[in-house]
């Protein structure tokens, strides 16, 4: 597919790309600080990852290769959509192959396979918030961050464990970015907090909360605990039905309504390249090296 | 007792010329003069009755003495501490440490416990709970407030009863003065006994007091001299 | 036991407990002002608070008392007059020019503000727990078994229940929650606490409960208050000085049962006049 002529590449006009960009550039410079940007409307309803696609479009060049994900799959209506629309509005070219993109954009995952120097990870973020479902008033909020008066996130970790007997948070974990601001890392599962440590560029928008927010590469991200509860990255204990991975995200599949289910990799690549190394699960079939 | 220390010798209560009036601003701002020239002083170890008509200020000068009435003009000197002059702060630590005070009326946060409100005045001076108790059940004890009422509020007593709990909290600590306003009234011979006893005592460790008695057989006993007010009472222009 | 023995109590004051005795005020406001427009809600307001005292201010509604303790505990901003609170690191400094980090921290730690309305002043979306364990998390405490012993204790010492920690405060009546509140607002050890008619909204069986737990915390604590309230009564059990205001100014002050026995001031004698007698 080739760029449609009729759009400015990647759809915005370049004077919002470089507002966005301005963001970006102080959302870098300040990691896990909230900048706000003038998000636009863009052709497809909050909630669908319009904070993303702004971001996405404010960092493509022709020559990047852009990966889109929903919940770790490339197959998805939000990310097949979302990557149709770069086609048709940037023409650049798109992979499904976390290791052949420069730019990736994600909704509630970051990819099995480490992220390198040279890529990009777009964030879509529903609730920039952190501190939101505590202290529901914005300009209290923009206080405790800027005094760094983060008690209140423990308080909701406390009445985790109060409730649960555990932190029963599993996504959206809020994190300490370089010792500074608490940040929310978008609803991804807090097995992948961890690999916040990276070495790509991690660009988070928020459309409706027009928000902006970025890590530089190898910051400090440190999940928040108790010394007596500490952090666990936890993950449905199985392993992958098709791949047999016993340390990637797991999906769990209902297969009829006699309760059968599965589990399977979230990170649909992750699992063909598995199974194309040979690996099988016991559901498992090997896959044909055609993939694209 | 360094405040006491320092006293002995002279007066622990010291009166010169004191003078009291009200103003009543909301009834044409009459004046009323209650009180004037008063003179008296105290030694530790004694027993001062203030004697006198009813109506003639002997509740008044006592109230002047502790500070709950202001005094107009004159020296009301406590331990040192000029009450007539002194700073809120300064009252609070005389009747705190220095200054007990028997009134006839029991004037306690309701539902609490009767040995509570006996050990108060010691555990506002910071001593433990254990033996701030353990003096008060001694106290309750001794002036025969059976124990079962202990855990219960004085508020729902007999006059007598809420009289003795106030005399056990009035003498819970080793005041070096105290006052006592009709520590007798409306007791019988035998609790009428301890408290006499209880009066006797704090003078033997020295004590000043300042009593009214309208018992006159216990003014004899444990007063060393009688002050009448009267000499006080304003004459009528 | 002998009235001889009574009379020896050989009980004896921990002399260390001086704390009222010291010479520094713990807190020292001068000229305090505050108008809204041109009606004047409080007015040249000046008073030096000790460690361990506790002082009520007494008025009618609209008599400046809320504003002037808004002013006192830095939730509203003076016209002119300086606010000086002896800090525990830099001494006597004026609370109006501190920069808002120091004074938040200040109003976490040192300071505690008691609501009339225990709504105000609780998270009603958190247990028990976790409204106590707040101030202490906020100062940085990260082990969840000592919060939470924390909160237990401090529920015990206000008579909540163990087993209570980690319902709502929904689901208590409003004598629990106003415990609660101040259960959340001592848990760190203040030294100075403001309180807004803190028996206001409770039956009056529950205000003497609340009244004693107050004193008794006052004294363990040897904290020093600050209480609004038009109660006399309240003001007669739990404080040692008192304030009172007409019409944004202070038109009498002195030893609570003084000003109440034998007020001076004509609008004192009125209001002391005008309580009912039960």
């Amino acid at each position: 597919m080739t760029q449609n002529v009729q759009y400015n590449f990647a759809y915005l006009d370049e004077q919002t790309k470089r507002m966005i960009r301005r963001a970006l550039l102080k959302a870098l410079a300040i990691p896990g600080y909230q900048v706000p940007f003038a998000s636009r409307e863009m052709p497809m309803p909050y909630g669908w990852g319009t904070g993303g696609v702004q971001v996405s479009a404010a960092v493509l060049t022709p020559g990047d290769t852009l990966k889109v994900i929903d919940q770790g799959a490339d197959d998805t209506t939000n990310a097949v959509s979302i990557r149709k629309f770069f086609q048709k509005t940037a023409g650049v070219a798109v992979t499904e192959r976390t290791g052949e993109a420069s730019v990736i954009q994600t909704r509630h995952r970051i990819p099995e396979a480490p992220l390198t120097e040279d890529q990009i990870l777009v964030y879509q973020v529903p609730i920039p918030e952190p501190l939101r479902f505590l202290e529901p008033r914005e300009t209290e909020t923009r206080k405790m961050h800027a005094l760094e008066e983060y008690g209140l996130m423990h308080v909701k970790l406390y009445e985790d464990i109060a409730r649960h007997g555990h932190i029963a948070t599993a996504y959206a974990y809020p994190v300490k970015v370089e010792g500074r601001y608490v940040m929310d890392p978008s609803p991804i599962p807090k097995f992948d907090n961890p690999k916040m440590e990276m070495a790509a560029i991690q660009l988070f928008g928020a459309g409706r909360e027009q928000r902006i927010y970025a890590l530089p590469p190898y910051s400090r991200v440190v999940s928040l605990d108790f010394e007596d509860y500490p952090f666990e990255a936890s993950k449905a204990e199985h392993p992958c039905a098709l791949c047999g991975a016993t340390h990637s995200y797991l999906d769990e599949v209902i297969m009829d309504d006699a309760g059968a289910r599965m589990f399977v990799c979230s990170d649909t690549d992750f699992c063909a390249g598995r199974r194309a190394a040979g690996h099988l699960g016991e559901m498992g079939v090997p896959v044909e090296e055609d993939r694209t | 007792m360094g405040m006491f220390a320092k006293q002995k010798g002279k007066g622990m209560i010291e009166i010169e010329n004191a003078g009291k009036q009200f103003t009543l601003h909301n009834q044409g701002g009459a004046v009323i003069a209650v009180m004037q020239g008063a003179h008296l002083r105290v030694a530790p170890g004694e027993c001062v009755a203030l004697t006198g008509a009813s109506g003639a200020g002997k509740s008044t000068l006592m109230r002047m003495i502790y500070g709950n009435y202001l005094a107009q003009s004159g020296r009301i000197v406590v331990g040192g501490v000029d009450v007539a002059r002194a700073a809120p702060r300064e009252i609070i630590a005389l009747r705190r440490h220095t200054l007990g005070y028997v009134s006839q009326f029991l004037r306690v946060v309701p539902r609490v416990a009767t040995v509570d409100v006996v050990a108060e005045p010691l555990l506002a001076l910071g001593c433990p709970a254990g033996p701030a108790r353990a003096r008060a059940e001694a106290l309750l004890a001794a002036l025969n407030i059976p124990p079962t009422l202990w855990a219960l509020s004085p508020t729902t007593f007999s006059g007598g009863e809420q009289q003795r709990v106030n005399i056990a909290r009035g003498f819970a600590h080793d005041y070096p003065a105290l006052l006592l306003d009709e520590p007798t009234a409306s007791l019988d011979a035998t609790n009428r006994e301890v408290v006499l006893g209880l009066i006797e005592a704090a003078k033997a460790r020295g004590a000043a007091i300042v009593g009214i008695f309208h018992d006159e057989a216990a003014r004899a006993r444990v007063c060393d001299r009688e002050v009448d007010v009267s000499a006080f009472t304003p004459r009528a222009a | 036991m002998s009235a001889q023995e009574a009379g020896q109590s050989g009980v004896h004051a921990d002399p260390s407990h001086q704390a009222w005795a010291a010479a520094d005020p713990l807190l020292r406001v001068s000229g305090v002002s505050k108008s809204y427009g041109g009606r004047i809600g409080c007015a040249d307001v000046t008073f030096d608070l000790y460690p361990g005292e506790v002082m009520g201010i007494v008025g009618e509604s609209g008599s400046g008392k809320s504003t002037l303790l808004s002013c006192l505990a830095g939730h509203l901003v003076p016209d002119r007059g300086e606010v000086l609170f002896d800090t525990r690191a830099g001494g006597l400094r004026d609370t109006m020019t501190m920069s808002e980090p120091e004074r938040r921290m200040l109003s976490r730690t040192d300071w505690a503000f008691v609501h009339q309305n225990p709504r105000d002043g609780l998270r009603m979306g958190v247990s028990a727990g976790g409204n106590v364990g707040e101030r202490l998390m906020a100062v940085g405490a990260r082990h969840y078994g000592q919060i939470r012993d924390q909160a237990l204790d401090w529920l015990d010492r206000v008579e909540i229940a163990a087993d209570r920690v980690d319902d709502r405060p929904g689901a208590f009546s409003g004598g629990m929650q106003q415990r609660l509140q101040i259960a959340r607002n001592l848990v760190t050890g203040p030294r100075l606490v403001f309180m807004d008619e803190p028996t206001g909204g409770l039956d009056v069986s529950v205000q003497a409960r609340l009244l004693d737990l107050l004193r008794g915390l006052v004294r363990e604590m040897g904290l020093s208050a600050i209480i609004v309230t038009h109660d006399l009564a309240v003001v007669r059990l739990l404080a040692d000085r008192l304030m009172v205001m007409k019409s944004g100014r202070v038109v009498e002050a002195g030893l609570t049962d003084q000003v109440l026995d034998d007020p001076q001031h004509g609008y004192t004698q009125l209001l002391v006049s005008s309580v009912l007698q039960v």
